[in-house]
């Protein structure tokens, strides 16, 4: 038993007292410490020293030449991370190579712009691999699907190439994200360079893939190129992967139009526009092209190309106003030997976004990188400065107004476009709440 | 302007002839696809992938020697090789297995055929120019809109090689035992004649029916590595509707299936396709053999 001594404490006391602590700072959490509870592959896809990106660009069907110029961003943009590039650093703003200091894995699978394959590619990836991130889409229909999946596991899905409004319309996800300009902005962004150039009494026949991404850019364009006085005289739905558009095109041109607006994308767009060129429709309808695939140009030639105005989320001559995407445009080249087509663009923004919202949430917990993402923070970025809206997870960057130049005015064969107008990202969003979208809960 | 159900009748009767072009087209493939099936008894899902490789011979060829003319027999060659390649190396053993066997390796012939020309192309299409007889466009005195000359040629090159399969099939000895085999190819056989080399050109030939609508038809929808696919569905309709094993039933069945699709497109064009399976569901429901087929063929 303790003798004397000025305010002595008795063992007990101390026992108690000690007991009692101790009870109280296992309950209480010190307000750095963060929610660690486990949540769709977290933690599960962190432990170890890597980290894996399911992806699921098409390597088959009409998107498939798209598709592979988007896998090529992502795996340029992933080997940055794990080098510690510093362009991608520039935006991410890590320290050591890779995520947070782990390496990335990914693996592929080709959806081939079916939702379905894509569900179950992902799916895969999510219970298999453990995959912390999932990305990748031509198809709409897929980046769709694909977000659903990512709510419901719990695991982030970005999109690639989507642009339907439903993506962050009616069918927005909060765990899914959309970069790339989409059919409200493009029509948004081009209809007053079309009234500028074109005019205002045009009578304009549409030709629309019939799914999600078709039926939104011709609802957006009705909209906005209607306002300006545009007269909409008919409407083609053809199937996703047609091969012979003469019948469209014949209606068409029955139909007294002079403005052809062709919404297709990627292979079909080669083909119903060789097609139309073909059946001398061109002589008799100015070609628009509302969301330029990436390749267009290139595959249908400068020759159908001049003059025909479009948008573009990404075009390699902005290395001319934009450090960081010179060093994008010259390192792909060097990769890869071609410039990059803006699939490639959206998959390495998409990527090195990611990894700046997960550097500065400072764990790879979904919940807390969502968070981070909704924070709207201005980011600098290959096409100047962007932030995401919390709203409805829809970057607000610009789009790219394009006209296709003349053979004889191209400086190097892959000079096929003018850009001829920038418009920011604020001018064209739609209003907050306008698509319909309402996002779900964290966990 | 005389209008029939408010359409116009100058838009269709230009429909109606570009119906008369697809078909033909079809026409063409399913020919092939439906001698293979009437003599050998094999559903060839590999038709699509044989398409592909006649348009990327012809292509190659094309862009070597700039001669379109070059590039069709170069198309036939290639395809020709191919059939014979896969009927020798692999569709000869599978002759007496079931039907799902047949059907499963064609179909994982023609996913080897696609991959292999994606691996050497890529994805994306590949340019192949209308050649230069073929550019322009005329109305041909009676149309309301100038049709592509090409197009036009196509009906004429597609009716060309048509007849000449039809002169091979039923003018010539050969073409007779074909016949003969489509019809019975076990009595051939007991006949004494060599069955299985008659089923390799079988094969070779019908491999090179697809193979020359590849060619003919590039100019107009780029080869992809992909483009086979919808093809194949559509001689597959074809046939049916037609008739397996009829040659005469391929090409009517071609024709009214490319008249289908194009007389459908004046009213909604989202249902062009629909239409057509719509028909072959009826013709399976009224007349299972088709038009020209034989009851009770399996």
């Amino acid at each position: 038993m303790m003798q004397g001594g000025p305010k002595s404490i008795s063992r007990r006391t101390l026992l108690g007292t000690g007991a009692m602590l101790g009870v109280a700072a296992a309950g209480l959490r010190p307000a750095w410490s963060a929610d660690e509870s486990p949540i769709g592959t977290f933690p599960a896809g962190t432990q170890g020293d890597s980290v894996f990106f399911g992806l699921g660009c098409e390597s088959t069907g009409p998107y498939s030449a798209q598709g592979g110029d988007m896998l090529k961003g992502y795996e340029l943009a992933i080997k940055h991370l794990n080098e510690n590039n510093g362009l991608i650093t520039s935006i991410t703003g890590a320290s050591k190579p890779g995520i947070l200091g782990k390496k990335v894995t990914y693996q592929n699978a080709d959806t081939a712009s079916n939702p379905n394959n894509a569900v179950q590619a992902f799916s895969r990836f999510i219970s298999q691999n453990k995959a912390i991130m999932i990305s990748g889409s031509v198809s709409s229909a897929v980046a769709i699907a694909a977000q659903k999946l990512g709510d419901r596991e719990k695991v982030i899905y970005l999109a690639g190439i989507s642009g339907s409004n439903e993506t962050t319309g009616v069918d927005c996800q909060r765990y899914g994200f959309r970069a790339c300009h989409f059919a409200y902005t493009a029509a948004a962004a081009l209809a007053p360079v079309l009234a500028k150039e074109l005019g205002t009494t045009r009578k304009v026949a549409y030709l629309v893939p019939d799914y999600t991404y078709g039926r939104t850019v011709l609802a957006s364009m009705k909209k906005f190129t209607e306002a300006k006085g545009w007269k909409t005289v008919t409407e083609q739905l053809c199937p996703l992967g047609s091969t012979d558009y003469s019948s469209y095109l014949l209606n068409m041109m029955a139909s007294g139009a002079d403005t052809l607006v062709n919404i297709c994308f990627g292979a079909d767009a080669v083909n119903s526009t060789k097609q139309a060129a073909q059946f001398g429709a061109l002589k008799q309808m100015k070609l628009v092209m509302p969301y330029a695939a990436p390749f267009f140009a290139n595959e249908v030639g400068p020759d159908i190309m001049e003059g025909v105005y479009g948008t573009t989320e990404f075009w390699w001559t902005l290395e001319d106003h934009n450090d960081k995407a010179k060093q994008f445009v010259t390192e792909f080249n060097k990769a890869y030997n071609y410039k990059p087509e803006w699939g490639a663009h959206i998959a390495y923004l998409q990527t090195a976004l990611y990894a700046r919202a997960v550097e500065k949430a400072g764990t790879f917990r979904p919940v807390e990188v969502i968070k981070e993402y909704e924070k709207g923070e201005k980011i600098d970025t290959t096409i100047g400065e962007v932030y995401w809206r919390a709203s409805d997870h829809q970057l607000v960057r610009p789009v790219y107004v394009i006209k296709g130049k003349a053979k004889k005015d191209m400086k190097s064969k892959d000079d096929y476009y003018d850009i001829v107008a920038t418009v920011p990202g604020e001018q064209v969003m739609p209003p907050e709440g306008e698509l319909g979208c309402k996002l779900g809960s964290y966990t | 302007m005389t209008t029939v159900f408010g359409i116009p009748l100058g838009l269709i009767q230009a429909q109606a002839f570009n119906g008369l072009q697809q078909g033909m087209l079809l026409a063409l493939i399913s020919a092939g696809l439906t001698i293979i099936y009437g003599a050998l008894g094999v559903l060839n899902l590999a038709h699509g992938a044989l398409y592909v490789v006649g348009a990327y011979a012809g292509y190659l060829t094309y862009a070597q020697t700039g001669s379109f003319l070059l590039a069709i027999p170069a198309a036939a060659a290639a395809s020709l090789l191919a059939g014979f390649v896969m009927e020798r190396l692999v569709v000869r053993f599978y002759y007496d297995r079931p039907d799902e066997d047949q059907i499963l390796v064609t179909f994982g012939l023609g996913i080897i055929l696609v991959e292999a020309v994606r691996a050497i192309f890529g994805g994306q299409s590949q340019n192949t120019p209308t050649p230069d007889w073929g550019q322009g466009a005329s109305s041909l005195g009676f149309l309301m809109f100038p049709f592509p000359w090409y197009k036009i040629e196509t009906i004429a090159i597609s009716a060309a090689l048509l007849l000449a399969f039809y002169l091979v099939l039923y003018k010539t000895k050969l073409g007779l035992v074909v016949r003969a085999g489509i019809e019975d190819a076990g009595m051939v056989n007991l006949l004494g004649i060599n069955v299985y080399r008659i089923f390799l050109i079988v094969f070779g030939l019908g491999a090179m029916a697809a193979g020359l609508a590849g060619i003919i038809n590039s100019p107009i929808t780029a080869p992809t590595p992909d483009v086979g696919g919808r093809y194949l569905v559509l001689s597959f309709v074809v046939i049916v509707i037609g008739g397996v094993g009829s040659f005469p039933g391929a090409v009517l069945g071609g024709i009214v299936a490319g008249e289908i699709m194009t007389l459908t497109s004046l009213f909604n064009p989202s249902y062009s396709e629909v239409m057509l399976f719509a028909v072959m569901a009826l013709i399976l429901l009224l007349r299972p053999q088709g038009f020209f087929g034989q009851a009770g063929r399996a």
